[in-house]
This record gives C-alpha cells, structure tokens and sequence, in this order.
C-alpha cells in the first residue's frame, strides 16, 4: 500500500484520539506511566551525549578561533547557542527516535501480535487513545524537559572540556554563556522539542499498532518507527529553521 | 443467543468464510470446529466485530450488531468476555490488575469492592495466590483460567474462548474445558468456542458447527456426532485409528441396545 494510504491512516490514527475518555484516571495513570518511562528511561543516554556534543563544540571553535584575535570568551557563547538552537532540541530527539521510538513501536507490535490490543478492544476500550494518547501527552511533556537538560548539560560539558584542555578559562567560558541572553532562541528550542517529541512519538506508534505478521514484523515495524521518525524530526527541523530563523 | 447468517469474509483474494449461518444457544458450549486454518478464529473475530465480514449478519438477542454505531457497539461489547487463544494477557500488569482492568475502567466500584470481586472470579477459576504475580511467572494453565477470570469479571452474557486448550497437557486441558462448561451453566452464559481438540467435542459439545473450505458442513451435538455419516466430518474427527475404533465400538453398543 502507497504513502498516501499511511498518510491518511495515520491522520484517522490521531483524529481518533479525541473521544471521551471511559475514565480519565485511567489515562492519567497510563500518561504517568509513560512519562517515567520516557523522562527517566532516555535521562542517562541524552545527559552523556549531550555532554560530550559540548565537549567536542568546544574543543573544534576553540581551536578554530586559536591565533585569532577573538576573544576565548566566545567559545561559551556559541556553544551555548548551537547547544539550544540545534544540537539539544535535534540531536537528543534524533537518539529518542531510536531509543523511545523503537520502544514504542515494539512495545504495541507485540501487544498488536499477543491480541492484547484485541482484548482490550473487546472490552470496549477505545484502544487507539488509550494506548497512543498518553505515549504522545508524555513525550509532549518529557521531552522538552529531556532537551532543557541536554542544553544544560552540554554546556556543562563544554566548559569541562575547554578547561582540560587548556584553550579556555573557565571565567571566560562563564560570560560567554552568560552574555547575550536569547528568549527567542530558547522559544524555538522547546517549540522543536515539541514538535519533534510529537512527530516521533506518534509516527512509532502508528507503525507498531498496525504491525501484523510475527515475530519478524516486530523488528520491521520497529526499524521503520526508527527511519521514518528520524527523517521526519530532521524535516521538521529544516521547516521550523525556515519558517523561524 | 447469537444468531449469525450469511457471513462473508475473504482476504484480499482468499476466501476464507463463504457464507455461514448459525445459532449459538444460552446456558450452552456452543463450539465451533475444523482443522487449523479454516476459519475459526476469523469467525468469531467477525461475530465479535474485531473484523469486518463483507457481508451477513450477527444478532446479539435480536439486535443487529455490525450496523450498529461506536458507542452502541461498546455497549454490547461490555456484555462480552473472551478468551484468546496466546491469553492476552497484559504483561506489564500483575494476575490482580489484569483482572481488576475491565472493573478500574468501566466501574465506578472502590478499590475494595473491586478486589473483592477479583478474588470471587479467582476462587471461581480455582486459583489462589497468585494476585501479585505476573503473567510471565505462572505456568500456562494458569495464565488460561487468569484471561478466564479476567473475561467473565464483568459478569457478562456472551463469553468467547478461542481454543481454550492450546498448549495445555490433556488433563489441564480437560479441566479447563470443565471450567468453563461450569461457568456457562451456572450463569446461563451464551459460550462460543473454537476448537480442534476432539477431547473437547465429545466432552463439552451441546452444539457443534464444523466449519470445512469456508462453508458450514455440519451441525448437531456431541452425541449425534457418532451416528452422522458425514464423510467430511468423521475423517476430520475420528482420524486416529484410536478414534476410529472407540467411535465403532460405540455404535456397535447403541446397535445392541437397539437390538
Ligand atoms: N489478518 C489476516 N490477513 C490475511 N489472512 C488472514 C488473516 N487472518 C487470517 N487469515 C487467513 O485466514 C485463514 C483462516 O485463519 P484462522 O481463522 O486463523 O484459522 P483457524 O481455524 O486455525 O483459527 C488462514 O488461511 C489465514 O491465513
Ligand atoms: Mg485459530
């Protein structure tokens, strides 16, 4: 079946997530599970890449702006922009794809295989927003958080690295990121963070609600989740910078 | 009582269904019968409305059920337990929550009164001390009686089981068959079961429709079954030679009774 087919599937998938939920603690309970799931599972991953994209900015421009006569200070300043325009939102979404998105996928392929998706089904759950509205609510809400923390940490991590290896002084690095405060900027960073968290989320559950086949199709559906959610964040990411910037 | 007429269902162009009619009775184990991949499972998923067959009709005590809307449909869905052939069970959740699930969503009962409940339906399927153990930890035969509590939590009037004894040694086997044949009695339940297993037909079949190339072949009960000459339908059950010889004998029995 053609793209047009998924698009459209996949647009009835996210309309059919407005209903009246059977009964909202329910759901709560559900979106609460999820956002520990999604918050604290993807925290370790995203807190060490994040550290060492700072780390390694910091190292390249430093050695970039050597025997220039621009001050050192602005190695903290632009890698405390790229940090929040790019790297966190884009970089920590791109690693949730893989990691929450295949997550996601496999989790409802197999509950989709086991009939566990039927069962519920025959209970009368409205299955789709039962188990894809609080996957999406929580991503909405983690990952933002997850991205703040990236930001900050590869910052952090910037610093360390600056420090180490002696291009830059840890009071120079300070106000670089302390000057020039950009509200704008970190607008655009929790907008991507939403936006990608969104695409991700809801993209790999699409492909593992409507995986069928065995065992097999699992991984399919979840290496699909992966491709297409990545694609699609960078995307986004292309049309938010054009529409934004 | 269901009652299902002219049920089409094919995939792509595999025509798995070809037109049944049937009626499955109250208080009965209503079963459904054929060898793997005739059918079953797409039937009753069809009576279920888990699929949508191209044509016919299912009436649940007299109301139509595939016209109905959504929110009609969840109304008769509430009235209806099933029982997967793999469980289903939620693996994320202990033997208590998986059971309690249907009461949590569609009740407004208190957490006591709830569990009150769950360890009825638990005592009723013969299982105890198990509420706080996962699915992955308790043996088959157990998991089976747990998708069985968990189906008739709600008390319902229409209970599903999708070869109930799949994967089962003979005796659990036979034990679950019991069980429900209990259930469906007791609360006058109107019970349709899939099923290949021939223990099962001759022990619990007050009503058998044997399903062969997507079309009814036969229906009656578990005594007629022996006197059919029905070419198709004692190839498929009495094919071992055990089974043969145990249906011979019976009938020579029933001629010298006659005699
Ligand atoms: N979702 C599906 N898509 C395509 N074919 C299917 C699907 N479900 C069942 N079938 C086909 O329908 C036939 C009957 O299957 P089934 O009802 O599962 O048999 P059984 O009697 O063993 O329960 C099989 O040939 C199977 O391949
Ligand atoms: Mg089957």
């Amino acid at each position: 079946m053609g793209p047009f087919y998924h698009i459209g599937s996949y647009i009835y998938m996210l309309k059919a997530l407005f209903v009246r939920p059977e009964r909202i603690s329910m759901y709560w309970k559900e979106t609460f599970r999820q956002m520990v799931d999604i918050g604290v599972g993807s925290l370790l991953i995203v807190a060490i890449i994040s550290f060492f994209i700072g780390a390694v900015s910091t190292v390249q421009f430093a050695y970039n702006l050597q025997d220039s006569l621009i001050p050192m200070m602005y190695v903290g300043y632009v890698v405390k922009e790229s940090m929040i325009l790019e790297f966190a939102p884009t970089i920590s979404c791109l690693i949730l794809a893989g990691k929450v998105g295949s997550n996601i996928s496999s989790e409802l392929g197999s509950m989709r295989l086991s009939e566990q998706i039927d069962a519920l089904e025959i209970m009368g759950v409205y299955t789709k927003a039962y188990l894809i509205g609080p996957k999406i609510l929580a991503a909405i809400t983690m990952i933002p958080l997850l991205v703040i923390i990236s930001a900050a940490i590869g910052i952090y991590g910037g610093m360390i690295a600056g420090i180490l290896s002696g291009y830059v002084l840890r009071t120079d690095y300070i106000q670089g990121v302390l000057s020039f405060f950009d509200a704008f900027g970190v607008f655009v960073m929790l907008l991507k963070s939403v936006t990608f968290g969104f695409l991700l989320t809801s993209i790999s559950c699409y492909q593992g609600y409507n995986a069928y086949g065995g065992a097999l199709e699992i991984g399919k559906a979840s290496t699909r989740a992966v491709v297409i959610s990545s694609i699609m964040v960078l995307f986004a990411d292309y049309i938010l910078a054009w529409i934004l910037l | 009582m269901i009652e299902i007429s002219n049920i089409h269902k094919s995939f792509g162009k595999q025509q798995v269904l070809k037109g049944i009619d049937s009626v499955f009775h109250k208080g009965k184990t209503n079963l459904i019968i054929g060898k793997s991949g005739s059918g079953k499972t797409v039937l009753i998923k069809c009576i279920v409305g888990l699929l949508r067959p191209e044509q016919g009709s299912v009436k649940y005590d007299g109301q139509e059920f595939l016209t109905m809307t959504v929110n009609e449909k969840k109304e008769i869905r509430k009235q209806i337990g099933m029982l997967f052939q793999g469980n289903a069970l939620f693996d994320s959740m202990t033997v208590e929550e998986n059971i309690r699930f249907p009461l949590d969503m569609f009740t407004k009962q208190s957490m006591s009164e709830k569990v009150d409940r769950v360890n009825e339906v638990l005592a009723k399927v013969q299982l105890k001390d198990t509420n706080h153990k996962f699915p992955s930890e308790i043996s088959g035969g157990m998991q089976k009686r747990v998708g069985i509590a968990r189906a008739i939590v709600l008390n319902p009037k229409y209970l599903f089981c999708d070869e109930p004894n799949s994967g089962l040694d003979p005796k659990t086997a036979m034990l679950i068959d019991d069980l429900i044949r209990e259930i469906t009695q007791e609360y006058n339940i109107t019970t349709v079961i899939n099923t290949h297993d021939m223990n099962s037909v001759v022990r619990i079949g007050d009503n058998i429709l044997y399903l062969y190339q997507g079309e009814k072949n036969w229906q009656g009960d578990n005594e007629q079954l022996f006197y059919t000459d029905n070419q198709d339908l004692t190839d498929f059950i009495f094919a071992s030679e055990f089974l043969q010889e145990a249906k011979e004998f019976r009938l020579q029995n029933w001629k010298n009774r006659k005699a």
